[in-house]
């Protein structure tokens, strides 16, 4: 098999695998923009919010020191204990559903009905204050988080190529799991937006608003879960992401990079939102592969953009996006 | 009691349409460009220059062309930091290659070819639309800042990569590099930036402006009235980018001097016009300038108060800097949805009724 293939097939592997992580941070948006019409840009920094803390809490940071330390004077940094990973994880669990319902009673509430566009800015707005937030509360340098994910190369899959191809894959052990973990959360997420009351209830919020709160459905209650379960995803990105490639202000762009696979996917669709993943992924990383170096190579940078453009043009409401229907 | 608009009498056409209806407005107008060109210049000095006027005048090119875009035809772009590099590029090479040609010539070009890039990246918007637009148009913000600092004919195979603004001058006064004077550079950018506002202000209430606006207000009943949307959507983004190009060549050649590009057109300046265009207000040229200053001047009064009063290390201000941009834009967006503009209109409809409202 000629060497140029093989490669090529280690590409698209590894493709793939980088493309179920957008797709995990592309399923977060989905759930809040198919319950509420809400594009959350704040999504990404969510994320990132969610990773500081986690560290922070591991680590028993005291939050906002630096800010008390600039305004009363004095050195305080740690509580000086450890929490282990999993406690550290539940409660973050339950900071973001605090965060969630704060965006709900301080920022949403009193944005309803207004145009899509407004709510957009909102959450714009949102993640500049979340970040200056996350910022305040745990410092800005780079972190890293360790909650007992494996990583480095995987030596099974090294090993058997060798013996078929002659040349060994390198895989990440990080990212197998975060496959693993990914499918787990879809496959959850959908058992609970299926069989469960108050995801049938999400489900008909999404559906249409007002027969929703005519058979007794509370927005306000659905609004709160579908933003919980928004944090709880970018919670698992966050782990995920910070674990690969530390916890620092670059996690909050990994929503840029979300977007192009929404586009790709549809913004109302599960399924899209992971194929549309698993596409920018393979699609970049083989584009850098085969024109990159031809080019002056980091056209990671862009080619997702440019490739949900192109997409766009042809079939404006995405792969599995519901067909838009226009009236006057 | 002194705005309004009785006893002001039109007797002719062009007195009906005249920019400002009410003569107090107009004399404040009047009032206004006397300071900006006769009074400033005198009194300016390096600081105010460099942290406040330049700023202030620059992004309000980009704010009005970004609004035009955004709140006259209501086609959302991202891409604002990658158009404004366009011209910021166009300028240079533009300079470099002809030294002798006059700067003016220079900026007007460089918005020139930024008004073709915009049509070109503004195509897809016939088919996409809202959202699907606003991020289409970020391919235009990854695509253009990667190409300048990937292809080294952009930056005349520069070593750093980087571009430096050569010494150039207008009628024999130098207006870029070191040597520039403070008060030749602020008037420099204050004549464009009239001409800019001059030329919105006209554009938005004639025929274009008005079928920008039908086809923001609803695309599918406009075209069924008769505005062609190829026509209104293009002539929008080529305006835009007319404008905005104005706006990177002057950030690049004038205010800068040298520009790392994905430093200083990155997403978080395409985000920032838009700041100023939500602030300000949707769909106003005095929003523009509003919210402009308003971006400007926030910065600038957190460090002096933070940092010099305070005392705080640098790092805690711009992290509030974040909180107070974010909160303010989330309360402006609940309070105000309209921006600085809506407040400003208010303001004048009690101002025409006091003393005596009903």
């Amino acid at each position: 098999m000629p060497e140029q293939l093989i490669f090529a097939m280690e590409v698209t592997l590894n493709g793939l695998m980088a493309g179920v992580l957008y797709a995990l941070v592309a399923l977060g948006f989905v759930l809040i923009y198919k319950a509420s019409g809400i594009f959350n840009y704040a999504q990404g920094v969510m994320a990132l919010f969610a990773a500081m803390t986690l560290v922070g809490i591991m680590q028993g940071q005291v939050p906002f020191a630096h800010l008390i330390n600039a305004v009363f004077g004095g050195h305080i940094t740690h509580f000086g204990w450890n929490v282990p990973g999993v406690v550290a994880i539940g409660l973050t669990v339950a900071v973001m559903v605090l965060l969630a319902w704060l965006v709900q009673v301080l920022v949403m509430k009193h944005l309803v009905g207004q145009e899509p566009i407004i709510l957009f800015m909102a959450t714009i707005g949102l993640a500049y204050f979340l970040e200056g937030v996350a910022d305040l509360m745990w410092g800005s340098e780079i972190k890293t988080l360790d909650v007992g994910l494996p990583q480095g190369i995987n030596l099974w899959i090294d090993e058997t190529t060798y013996n078929i191809f002659g040349y060994g894959f390198f895989i990440d052990n990080l990212d197998i799991v975060a496959t693993v973990i990914a499918a787990l959360l879809v496959a959850g997420l959908v058992c609970f937006a299926q069989y469960t009351k108050q995801g049938r209830a999400m489900r008909a919020v999404a559906d249409d608003h007002q027969a929703a709160l005519s058979v007794g459905i509370s927005l306000n209650f659905i609004w709160v879960l579908v933003w919980s379960v928004a944090g709880f995803v970018a919670l698992v990105a966050g782990i995920v992401w910070g674990t690969k490639s530390g916890v620092q202000f670059s996690l909050s762009l990994i929503a840029l990079k979300a977007l192009p696979v929404l586009m790709l996917g549809g913004f109302t669709s599960i399924p899209g939102a992971i194929v549309g993943g698993l596409i920018i992924g393979v699609g970049e990383k083989l584009f850098e592969f085969a024109i990159g170096p031809l080019v002056g190579g980091a056209t990671e940078n862009w080619f997702a953009y440019v490739l949900a453009l192109i997409f766009l043009v042809f079939r404006p409401q995405g792969l599995f996006g519901e067909k838009i229907i226009e009236r006057v | 009691m002194f705005y309004r608009e009785a006893g002001d009498f039109k007797v002719s056409y062009v007195d009906d349409s005249q920019t400002f209806p009410i003569k107090f407005d107009r004399y404040r107008y009047y009032v206004v460009l006397a300071v900006a060109f006769g009074l400033i210049p005198f009194l300016i000095n390096d600081y105010w220059a460099n942290a406040i006027l330049l700023p202030f005048l620059i992004y309000s090119i980009a704010a009005i062309g970004l609004n035009i875009l955004v709140g006259y035809c209501g086609q959302v772009s991202l891409g604002t930091g990658g158009f404004m590099a366009v011209g910021a590029y166009a300028c240079y090479k533009l300079m470099t290659a002809f030294p002798e040609v006059s700067m003016f010539i220079h900026v007007l070009l460089a918005g020139g070819i930024t008004a073709g890039v915009c049509v070109l990246f503004g195509l897809p918007s016939l088919r996409i639309k809202g959202f699907y637009l606003a991020v289409a148009t970020l391919a235009a913000q990854f695509f253009l800042v990667w190409l300048f600092n990937r292809v080294p004919w952009f930056y005349n195979y520069s070593a750093s990569g980087q571009i430096n603004a050569p010494e150039r001058d207008t009628f024999g006064i130098v207006i870029t590099g070191p040597n520039a004077s403070a008060w030749a550079t602020y008037l420099f950018c204050l004549v464009f930036l009239a001409f800019c506002a001059l030329v919105a202000r006209n554009l938005t209430r004639g025929t274009v402006g008005r079928s920008w606006m039908a086809i923001r207000d609803m695309d599918i009943a406009a075209e069924i009235i008769g505005v062609n949307p190829l026509k209104a959507k293009l002539t929008a983004f080529a305006v835009s980018g007319f404008f905005i190009g104005i706006s990177g060549a002057l950030f690049f050649a004038v205010y800068l001097g040298a520009v790392e590009v994905g430093e200083a057109f990155g997403i978080t300046k395409s985000f920032l016009v838009l700041f100023m265009v939500i602030i300000g207000g949707l769909g106003s040229i005095f929003g523009s300038f509003a919210g402009a200053a308003f971006l400007v001047l926030l910065p600038v009064v957190l460090k002096v108060v933070g940092v010099d009063l305070l005392g705080w290390p640098t790092d805690i201000v711009a992290h509030f800097q974040l909180v107070i941009v974010g909160a303010l834009i989330i309360v402006f967006l609940i309070a105000e949805p309209h921006g600085i503009a809506q407040l400003w209109r208010v303001a004048k409809e009690k101002l025409r009724l006091w003393p005596f409202p009903h």
